[in-house]
């Protein structure tokens, strides 16, 4: 309990950190908010007035509670560009690129493990040796690369799916999820031969401890041995690395999108950096770090149940 | 114990051999495009436009005509360049931020750490984006924040390993002799950890290539007429079609180059 308090603590502040670095890098450095909003013909009368309006000349910690405390009310502001609410803009797009991300990670957990296991286990075999070599090319195909090849294989010449072809979850969720495999299995190759790689080298590593051996002394036979005890083991530092793969997988989407022409958060949120639109972006990047941070949090209490020693210290 | 002498062939490594002629053919390719490219990368030839593989254009030519392989020979220096910036910064900032904070501890320790934590579980690619808009695009501002990017994973490896080394010997030792605290951490301690300095910074240039890349495709970084790998891939992608050599001779050089370094990386832990 005392473990789990800590961790939450710890993702308080994390949370705060992130925010106040978000608030810096969106209300302060870029200049005056009320002259963005205004152009920069406004009268300097008109300019005061906005200014003590939207409380621009309130202290600077006072403008970020302020901002805080109406982020974690769900109000993220007014677009500049479409003069609407961004809550608006983004709400319909967020489930989209966050489906994208899950089940690029269900992919990865899916083969990896297995792959891993078998890789292990017949440690310096010949298909132990085929699946190191493709892990190291896989590992250099940028994911958006990939997604083009995949787009050119299974889409124009299998034609397995219809490229650009998206269907939204709100109309068909079957479809949506079946156009949405190819662009998950983009983002999740090069993090399936990460872990692959991982939870090889994981598990050959515990093998070789004492434990081990007592196992087997015990009368276990090899699968015994590796499903009872060393998995459990080698699985430790591979939760931990799963947890910060799942974060890379909800970015990485972003770009997955743009290859797959997905209506996701990634092209609102490229228009909007190439507008400045500032509080569309500063959502975005906000609402995103508040998903990897709570993911990272639920990851050290997972860790905690896998493994009771790490609470004790 | 008896000093016996490992026997070394370059043949019993496979990942070294291959990665040294992998990275060798991509720094030819790159270096040759410094002098001479066999076409002008920005001359547009109407009559040539789209054209497959041919001995006049090994790599095919592009939608407004123009020769793939000379492009490709100008945008993997700028991919590199990049990448290379990308490490110096985040490995220099990273290194002395982890040295210093690892070795002082403390307060400073805390809050530094407490910021370098949130900034690593913050995808990078992210990360970059949020600089970006707030500086807008170019390739000046596409260095800078993927440099900014790479400084916490280089700051963590730094500090544990300086949190490792500063309760040894040769340490208590130094500070006998009365060495002072920078001099302790540049001249005695960083020396020491150089070897897991140069495997993160081979998978660090790996990862700046990747996402170098994946924002060019994006469209954040250099701007036309002259394009990064990454560019040129968003650029041809709609002609997948109609000229596959367009996509894919680009995309085979990121690979071949990521990949380069990265049989280099596990040649060199194979080595030993």
């Amino acid at each position: 309990m005392k473990y789990t308090l800590k961790k939450f603590v710890s993702m308080i502040v994390t949370l705060v950190v992130v925010s106040l670095c978000v608030f810096l890098a969106f209300n302060v450095l870029p200049g005056d908010p009320a002259v963005r909003m205004l152009g920069l013909e406004a009268s300097p009368e008109l300019i005061a007035q906005t200014r003590e309006q939207m409380g621009l000349n309130d202290p600077f910690l006072v403008r970020y509670f302020r901002w805080f405390i109406a982020f974690v009310q769900g109000d993220f502001g007014t677009s500049y560009s479409y003069s609407v609410p961004v809550a608006g803009l983004v709400a319909n797009k967020i489930p989209i690129t966050l489906t994208m991300g899950l089940m690029a990670f269900v992919i990865t957990v899916l083969i990896s493990i297995p792959l891993g296991i078998v890789t292990a286990k017949y440690e310096n075999g010949i298909l132990d040796r085929i699946i190191n070599v493709s892990n190291q090319i896989v590992m250099a195909i940028p994911p958006f690369f990939s997604g083009i090849l995949i787009t050119f294989v299974f889409g124009l010449i299998l034609r397995i799916f219809t490229p650009g072809g998206f269907v939204s979850y709100t109309e068909d969720m079957g479809r949506f999820v079946r156009y949405l495999f190819f662009p998950s299995l983009a983002v999740a190759l090069p993090k399936i031969s990460m872990t692959v790689k991982m939870l090889r080298g994981s598990l050959i590593d515990e093998a070789a401890k004492d434990y081990t051996r007592t196992a087997y002394s015990r009368g276990n036979n090899t699968n015994g041995v590796l499903y009872r005890h060393v998995l459990k083991n080698a699985m430790i530092p591979v939760i931990t690395f799963l947890g910060m793969a799942l974060a890379d997988m909800v970015a990485g989407s972003i770009v997955i999108e743009q290859v797959f022409s997905i209506p996701g958060i990634s092209r609102i949120l490229l228009t909007s950096i190439s507008n400045r639109d500032y509080p569309v972006v500063e959502a975005i990047i906000m609402g995103i770090a508040v998903i990897v941070i709570v993911v990272n949090f639920l990851v050290d209490v997972i860790y905690r149940i896998v493994d009771p020693r790490i609470g004790i210290e | 114990m008896a000093k016996y002498v490992i026997k070394r062939n370059i043949k019993d490594n496979p990942y070294l051999v291959a990665g040294l002629v992998i990275t060798g053919l991509v720094l030819l390719l790159t270096i040759v495009g410094v002098f001479w490219t066999p076409y002008e990368p920005t001359a547009m030839n109407a009559s040539q436009k789209l054209k497959g593989i041919s001995l006049s254009h090994p790599m095919g030519t592009d939608n407004m005509g123009r020769d793939v392989l000379s492009r490709v020979m100008y945008g993997s220096r700028i991919t590199l360049l990049i990448a290379m910036g990308t490490v110096f910064i985040g490995a220099t900032a990273g290194t002395v931020i982890g040295a210093v904070t690892g070795y002082f501890g403390g307060m400073m320790d805390e809050v530094v750490m407490r910021i370098i934590d949130a900034l690593f579980a913050f995808p990078s690619i992210l990360l970059a984006l949020v600089i970006v808009s707030v500086f807008g695009t170019g390739w000046v501002q596409l260095l800078v924040s993927l440099g900014i990017a790479f400084v916490p994973s280089f700051a963590r490896i730094v500090r544990g390993e300086v949190l490792r080394c500063k309760n040894m010997d040769y340490v208590a030792n130094a500070r006998l002799q009365g060495v002072s605290d920078l001099r302790m951490i540049f001249v005695h301690i960083l020396p020491n950890i150089k070897g897991v300095m140069a495997s993160a910074i081979l998978i660090g240039f790996n990862n700046a290539v990747l996402a170098e890349a994946g924002l060019s495709y994006l469209g954040v970084g250099s701007q036309p007429p002259y394009a990064s790998l990454g560019k040129m891939l968003s650029d041809a992608q709609q002609y997948m079609f109609t000229n596959p050599s367009y996509v894919l001779c680009p995309g085979i050089v990121i690979v071949l180059m990521v990949l380069g370094f990265s049989f280099l990386g596990e040649g060199i832990s194979r080595w030993k």
